[in-house]
């Protein structure tokens, strides 16, 4: 410190390693993401030529084409019916098996390990076990509960039953977010709450839900961003033949069908940037709403 | 007094038995599907839950026709070769982040955090144009390429190294250290769970990754995209499309039953990014 001439190499000796240590992260994220946010963009002004060459830009005939195409909007209410059943449905499950988890109690351990198992298992498995449950005719849920319900091809519910499967795929990775996130309230807060008479419910709603508000937030963010990205469940579960398909479709779906099936990736291009805003704008609002509810200590 | 607790205790568990359950039945439900007979899969009058026979069948039919060596090989390597390069380049970005003064660094730093906001599936076509003008789809490398950084992971190792108290670095210093030595036997050997959590979570979202392997590669697949195009020419051989299910799941879950604490910890202090 006293010494200004070693205070200068010392500088010069951390610009250098900083760099050489960022350089492999950088150059790998200018290439791999940051060039392909703006690349997307662009080619969403293009209709792509035959066999992927001679592109040819159509201004934003694209997004013209976007906004007058029924089935994507059908696709946008597909995917925020998704979003919306899934996501509350899941924080609140997650976080009331969270609240009954955190104390000493026997076989915690053992229901922590059951509640997450979905977390490590393949999507595809999951969707196609689920899809054989649903199953119409041979279905172990319509033969548990004595009905006929077309769970996956009734197109008026198909959307909600792909919702079943993610709640049940997610539950136990939000839980243990809550129960790491219930871990840091003190427990002096509880016993202050007893001793002034406060029980189970109230404790609930006046110590842990303040005070686990930022963990809450952060799960509501994530999720929502998650659950608007939903692909495949969607894809595995509903097949190019299943009525439902129109109603289930997701922005994603449609994303992935028109730039590598329909191989149009100017417009496969036009609805992910599509889905950005609409994550972008979502995003915003939670961060401007969450100074009503969140506390932070 | 304690009646009542004990009430409460008891409805506790009834609650978690019933969730429990319903977590468990699909996989239940996939085992024993796994182990019958086509025909007594769709079965209704009577309806079969238990297998009459418990069959292998339909193992040895999924072995047959879907190379699984090669599956388990294509998605071990692209869990390592993931994991490998995340750990690697996080860790050495993540102690630059934390702990270096450089010119740049902030806005290099909101390059990343700025990845972190956008939706993945805005990077897919490029990524794929450059796979395929480099002329590597249907590789290792391709299913191993859009993981090599991480913006998530240097985040998540730069939070680690900030943790750290800074007389350390200071007695490196004065010991002779370099910044290098410094780096890799004082600092880095100290945020090792925060690799361990990371390397978990890239390869169980890896393991899991579906889009990417099914666009990039028909051929070389991993598991999970050889278990969708699977789905598309058995549709309706459940006992079947079960067994490899299964035999796509169990090395997963095995690790998971072994090493549930750091996959637990591993997911749960990463956070964020599904």
């Amino acid at each position: 410190m006293a010494n200004p001439k070693k205070g200068t190499s010392q500088e010069r000796n951390e610009f250098i390693w900083g760099w050489i240590f960022i350089l492999p992260t950088m150059i790998g994220l200018i290439v791999l993401n940051i060039y392909p946010i703006f690349k997307t963009i662009y080619e969403s002004f293009f209709k792509t030529g035959d066999f992927g060459r001679g592109n040819q830009f159509i201004g934003a005939a694209n997004y013209v084409k976007m906004f007058g195409d029924p089935e994507i909007w059908q696709a946008l209410i597909n995917t925020f019916k998704y979003a919306i059943v899934e996501v509350p449905f899941s924080i609140i499950i997650s976080l009331v098996l969270a609240v009954l988890l955190n104390r000493k109690m026997k076989g915690r351990a053992v229901y922590r390990t059951i509640f997450f198992l979905p977390m490590v298992a393949a999507p595809a498995a999951i969707a196609m076990v689920w899809r054989w449950l649903f199953n119409a005719e041979f279905g172990l849920l319509n033969h548990i509960f004595g009905t006929k319900t077309n769970w996956v091809s009734n197109p008026s519910i198909a959307i909600f039953s792909i919702a079943i499967i993610g709640i049940w795929s997610i539950i136990g990775y939000n839980m243990v977010l809550f129960i790491s996130g219930l871990q840091e309230i003190p427990g002096d807060y509880y016993e202050a709450a007893s001793i002034d008479g406060a029980t189970g419910i109230k404790q609930f709603w006046h110590i842990t839900c303040p005070l686990l508000s930022p963990t809450i937030f952060f799960v509501m963010i994530t999720r929502v961003i998650g659950g608007l990205q939903v692909f495949d469940l969607i894809y595995m579960v509903i097949d190019k033949n299943n009525p439902a398909l129109y109603k289930t479709q997701s922005l994603v779906y449609l994303f992935y069908q028109n730039s590598f099936v329909e191989n149009n990736k100017g417009y496969g291009s036009t609805i992910v940037v599509l889905l950005l805003a609409i994550i972008m704008v979502i995003t915003v609002i939670q961060m401007w709403g969450q100074k009503k509810w969140v506390h932070y200590s | 007094m304690e009646a009542k607790q004990k009430a409460t205790t008891a409805l506790i568990h009834i609650i978690l038995i019933l969730i429990s359950i319903t977590m468990l039945v699909p996989f239940l439900w996939m085992i024993l599907t796994a182990f019958k007979t086509l025909s007594e899969s769709t079965s209704v009058n009577p309806f079969v839950i238990f297998p009459s026979e418990w069959i292998t069948e339909n193992f040895t039919k999924v072995i047959n026709n879907m190379d699984f060596p090669m599956l388990y090989s294509n998605t071990i390597l692209l869990i390592v070769g993931r994991v490998v390069a995340a750990v690697l380049t996080a860790t050495l970005a993540g102690y630059a982040f934390a702990r270096l003064n450089f010119r740049g660094k902030n806005f290099m730093f909101s390059l990343v955090l700025f990845q972190m906001m956008v939706p993945g599936q805005i990077f897919i076509i490029p990524q794929y144009l450059m796979v395929s003008a480099m002329g590597a789809l249907n590789t290792i490398f391709a299913l191993v390429f859009p993981g090599l950084v991480t913006a998530f992971g240097t985040f998540l190792l730069r939070q680690a190294y900030m943790g750290l108290p800074k007389d350390l670095e200071e007695a490196a210093r004065l010991d002779g250290c370099n910044i290098p030595q410094t780096f890799l036997y004082i600092m880095a050997p100290l945020t090792r769970s925060s690799m361990v959590a990371l390397g978990i979570f890239t390869a169980v979202f890896a393991y899991k990754d579906l889009m990417w392997p099914f666009i990039c590669n028909k051929d070389v697949m991993p598991l999970s995209a050889a278990l969708a195009k699977m789905q598309g020419q058995y549709a309706s051989n459940y006992p079947q499309l079960m067994a490899a299910s299964l035999l796509a799941c169990i090395p997963m879950i095995i690790l998971y039953l072994i090493f549930q604490k750091q996959f637990i910890e591993g997911i749960a202090t990463s956070g964020g990014k599904l």
